[in-house]
């Protein structure tokens, strides 16, 4: 085992840590900084807004926290499936992993309502500041969700050929799991900051 | 597969367009940065130049307003984005390998892709000359400037999509390098043994890395302010100007340090190798420059005293500028401890390297005295920051730029630049570039506006603009002499040693030009100098094994692909939305022939 992975590309490093590994590590740092901007701009433009709706008008806590909790769920589900990929259950890994692509799905289905809902209500991108900077914060994080959910789709598909996703299977899950969970915390701070706090 | 074999180091394989175009090799692709880097600034000096050309003489009539905003602002963002930032990427692409002691980066194909991304954006931006005139609104692009009422055709669109692809192609590359600088260090190759240009180049990575994705949100919003009906920087409709601001300066000011640190490190490599001793306080300079880049992050805002920031961060901020002059004068004195006491050798590099020290050490100078609240006031939008930018980024950046072309000339085509050229080179460029920029801050001090296109006879600021006009065409003179030096060296022999300066570093214990793998055995270091401690150590070169099997990733064509996708998506946007949405097929497309291809 420890020879055939050494022939497959965990090749030698300074660190000890995957190359690939490492990139995703550094990348979500720079995603740190991404959001932190978008969150940042909605907090400043918060009370500038001169004309209704504002978040007293349009937020409903009940539904969103119930997408919140489909994508928390998400992150369960991918934890599963980074553990059955380093312990070799490809069932099991290919179910989890179903399991995280559907409910990340659920949750751009629960964005997309809460987006039109609240359109009808009067809140588009023009409306006012709290109507630009919410949209746009969101809809970037619905636009990581998305990619996500891309990412773990070729990622199943992958594991469907007959090798599945080769001796690094387990690395890769483990990477891909890195990007999910980033993306799911990324929405509880905006959950919290955006919707919870008043 | 490319495969290294026997113990001919120097097969030189057919070079075709094809290989160039999907060349996943470091060197190859420092080339093309190389090459685009300098046709760009090139084009940011012609640009210079009729600036310079208008400005001559009172009432100039050379371009109208209009295109000389246009001229002000690309002359920026073609020197910072599309010059300077491309040239020092191609010296980190060609030598980060060579000089940690691995035989490429960690990921070569997107490596590949972020030049491809690169070039895409740099046209794009630069075809806006074309396509309905281009950006005018500085390259800081202030609002309300930069909306539709105040620039009403498309080179806004142009600067924000331009920029975010550029950007893009920058993520990628720092990325790529500060995995490859952490992780494929040869064995002995210690942090604390990094040469130092590879730290500096760590710290511009980190500096793009964390900076890039606050202007990213900037121009996203920049884009949707313009395009998509939101009111980010519209005060009528309660936006704010100046969050524009702070996000432009938090990524801006650590560009300046992106722009700098390269040269910084450029001219620690060839100090110590023409003073003939090692570099003076290794460690002190290591940190200054990580401390340049921790503090680079707290003093945007002083590029926006005017603003009226308040009392309270009017002094921080002008305290972390002033603590940001600390590390940078430890520097100096570390080039200056490097020079003291060696025997030194003046060639060409060397000229540009001590020039450095001490024009880098004016703009540093000038720029503390901005860091001051009140005498800001003062030299707020005058040309005396005009000059103050140009020490730091010509006779700082450029200058160092130029130091590293003719150290590593030899190293990288195994030919010397010509010496008595070269002189002429520098002499040209030291003395032009000193008369353009120093007047400057005489005229800034006597009142001159940046960015005005012309000026009246009777202001007292003939004299002083006539002066610059003139150095500024003995700098395009001194460029040049610098080409006919390049071309006319291409055609000699190569002639070059292994390591023909006796220098150091580990990119000169290969061949004049590395072979395709770099190293045929990969080196052992041994200490901080690793070609000066074996030297004294009497530790010979490892020979080769008489039979070579070395993994060379092969060459793809996906990074091609994917960035030619990139550039459709950035066109889209300011064209037809039906080619974003090809962009995003031929991306999706790209990225999975580009997993499922074999890299063994
Ligand atoms: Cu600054």
């Amino acid at each position: 085992m420890e020879a055939t992975e050494a022939a497959h590309g965990e090749h030698h490093t300074s660190l000890g840590v995957d190359n690939r590994m490492l990139l995703m590590w550094i990348f979500l740092a720079s995603e740190c900084l991404f959001f932190g901007s978008l969150i940042s701009t909605y907090l400043i433009y918060k009370g500038e807004s001169l004309v209704r709706p504002l978040p007293d008008d349009v937020f409903d806590i009940p539904l969103t926290s119930l997408s919140t909790f489909v994508l928390l769920v998400s992150s369960f589900t991918m934890v599963l499936a980074v553990y059955a990929a380093h312990h070799n259950f490809p069932k099991m890994m290919k179910l989890s992993l179903l399991s995280t692509i559907l409910l990340g799905l659920v949750f751009l289905g629960f964005q997309v309502y809460e987006f039109r809902l609240f359109g009808s209500e009067g809140l588009n991108l023009s409306t006012n500041q709290f109507g630009a900077s919410f949209f746009v914060l969101t809809g970037f994080h619905g636009v990581h969700v998305g990619v996500g959910v891309l990412y773990l789709g070729s990622m199943l598909i992958g594991s469907m050929r007959r090798n599945g996703l080769g001796p690094s299977g387990g690395l890769y899950m483990e990477i891909a799991g890195l990007y999910w969970h980033f993306v799911d915390i990324v929405w509880i701070v905006i959950f919290t900051v955006i919707y919870l706090i008043p | 597969m490319a495969t290294a074999t026997g113990t001919l180091p120097q097969v030189q394989e057919e070079t075709t367009i094809w290989t160039w175009l999907t060349t996943v090799d470091h060197k190859k692709i420092g080339t093309m940065y190389g090459i685009s880097g300098f046709a760009f600034f090139l084009l940011a000096g012609l640009e210079a130049l009729i600036i310079r050309t208008q400005l001559a003489v009172p009432n100039g009539a050379v371009v109208d307003a209009d295109r000389y905003n246009q001229l002000f602002t690309m002359h920026a963002l073609t020197m910072i984005f599309l010059g300077i930032m491309p040239l020092g990427a191609a010296f980190f692409n060609y030598f980060l390998p060579l000089m940690i002691g691995a035989r490429d980066v960690a990921f070569p194909r997107l490596n590949a892709l972020s030049y491809w991304v690169f070039l895409g954006g740099a046209l794009l931006l630069t075809s806006s000359f074309i396509f309905g005139g281009a950006p005018d609104g500085g390259w800081f692009a202030y609002a309300p400037l930069s909306d539709e009422e105040f620039s009403p055709g498309a080179g806004l669109d142009f600067y924000a999509i331009g920029l975010l692809i550029l950007g893009t192609s920058s993520l990628m590359a720092s990325l790529n390098f500060a995995v490859t600088v952490f992780n494929m260090r040869a064995p002995g190759m210690s942090m604390m043994r990094l040469p130092v240009f590879i730290w500096m180049m760590l710290v511009v990575n980190f500096l793009l890395i964390l900076s890039l994705p606050v202007i990213t949100v900037a121009l996203v919003q920049l884009v949707f302010d313009r395009n998509f009906t939101t009111n980010f920087f519209t005060p009528a409709e309660g936006g704010d100007p100046i969050l524009w601001q702070h996000l432009f300066w938090v990524f801006a000011h650590p560009e300046v340090y992106v722009l700098i640190l390269p040269s910084m490190g450029i001219v620690s490599e060839v100090l110590p190798v023409f003073s003939r001793k090692p570099l003076f306080g290794y460690a002190a300079i290591v940190f200054a420059g990580v401390a340049i880049g921790v503090l680079g992050f707290a003093v945007w805002s002083h590029h926006m005293f005017t603003t009226g920031l308040g009392t309270v961060p009017q002094i921080v901020f002008t305290a972390s500028t002033m603590a940001i002059a600390v590390p940078t004068g430890i520097k100096i004195f570390n080039w200056m401890g490097t020079l003291y006491g060696g025997s030194i050798h003046f060639n060409t590099a060397m000229y540009f390297a001590v020039s450095f020290i001490a024009l880098f050490t004016i703009g540093g100078i000038s720029g503390v005295m901005h860091a001051s609240p009140p005498v800001d006031s003062q030299q707020q939008d005058t040309y005396f920051i005009v000059a103050h930018i140009h020490y730091v980024l010509f006779g700082g950046a450029i200058v160092g730029i130029f130091s590293g072309l003719y150290y590593w000339f030899p190293k990288m085509t195994g030919r010397f630049l010509d010496e008595r050229l070269g002189k002429i080179h520098f002499w040209l460029m030291f003395i032009g570039m000193n008369i353009t920029f120093f007047p400057m801050h005489f005229l800034g001090l006597s009142g001159m506006p940046r960015r005005i296109y012309t000026y009246d006879a009777d202001l007292g600021w003939e004299t002083w603009n006539m002066v610059a006009t003139i150095g500024s065409y003995m700098l395009a003179l001194s460029i040049i002499v610098f080409l006919v030096n390049f071309f006319w060296t291409m055609r000699k022999e190569p002639t070059a040693t292994d390591n023909p300066w006796d220098a150091p570093t580990l990119e000169w214990a290969t061949s004049s030009p590395p072979p395709e793998h770099d190293f045929d055995v990969i080196p052992e270091v041994r200490d901080r100098d690793p070609l000066w401690y074996d030297r004294d150590h009497g530790i010979e070169k490892v020979e080769p094994p008489s039979e070579m099997h070395i993994h060379l990733p092969p060459p793809s064509y996906f990074p091609l692909l994917i960035g030619l996708g990139v550039l459709l998506l950035g066109v889209g946007v300011l064209s037809h939305l039906a080619l974003t949405a090809l962009g995003v097929v031929i991306v999706i497309y790209s990225i999975w022939g580009w997993a499922l291809e074999p890299t063994e």
